[in-house]
């Protein structure tokens, strides 16, 4: 399951429901807004999507990660909009039989996501000043 | 065909959509973004372009009616 929200993820209902009676392990990855970049001190970011194929590219990374291990349940949860420090701006839970599967499936899920999810997100500095996040540009 | 535009792109040329009647390939968009917005040259070159919502190569022919999309390196998560 893939869902982009404005709302606050609810990562323990998140979490309940990938789980399964024959799945013996449940990873949770949560990505939360950081104070710090290097000395740059973040006060909030402004998260933005392009929602048609940010959806659709989660859902290919839901398949991709279900065709490579033998996963129970997935949720992908990304949040837009303004969030502050200690925000929870990602959420991935997976459930699969066993430990090994459910920490290289959440991990690969997660780094998937950041690689080809067509997300962004604005640095809200505590000078004043702003600046869109583009790795490499 | 539109142009949809986001993140800093959309901040350095200051509109959320472009709209185009001439039929070009994805390279051929590309060269015409950056001579009509030099100002975004140098991020173009580091940005994807979607068609359909899909990441299209350069050689691609866009459809008449296609949503294409600018796609700045991309920081969600």
């Amino acid at each position: 399951m893939i869902r982009l929200t404005r709302d606050v993820i609810d990562y323990h209902a998140l979490t309940e429901k990938v789980r399964r009676g024959d799945c013996g392990a449940v990873v949770l990855f949560l990505g939360t807004v950081r104070d710090l970049t290097g000395e740059r001190v973040t006060v909030a970011l402004d998260y933005e999507a392009y929602p048609a194929m940010a959806e659709k590219k989660m859902a290919e990374i839901e398949s991709d990660t279900r065709t490579r291990w033998p996963v129970g349940e997935i949720i992908l949860e990304h949040r837009l909009g303004r969030l502050e420090i200690g925000d929870v701006s990602v959420a991935v839970a997976v459930s699969c039989p066993h430990r090994a599967q459910a920490f290289e499936a959440c991990r690969h899920a997660i780094d998937r996501l950041k690689e080809l999810v067509p997300i962004w997100k604005k640095e809200n500095w505590a000078d004043g000043s702003t600046e869109w996040v583009h790795p490499g540009a | 065909m539109k142009v949809m535009l986001f993140a800093r792109a959309r901040e350095l040329i200051g509109i959320e959509r472009l709209e185009f009647e001439e039929s070009m390939t994805v390279g051929e968009l590309r060269a015409l973004l950056e001579r009509r917005f030099p100002k975004v040259a140098g991020l173009l070159k580091k940005s994807a372009i979607a068609v359909d919502n899909e990441f299209a190569e350069d050689a691609l022919q866009i459809p008449a009616g296609a949503e294409v999309a600018l796609l700045p390196p991309v920081s969600g998560g």
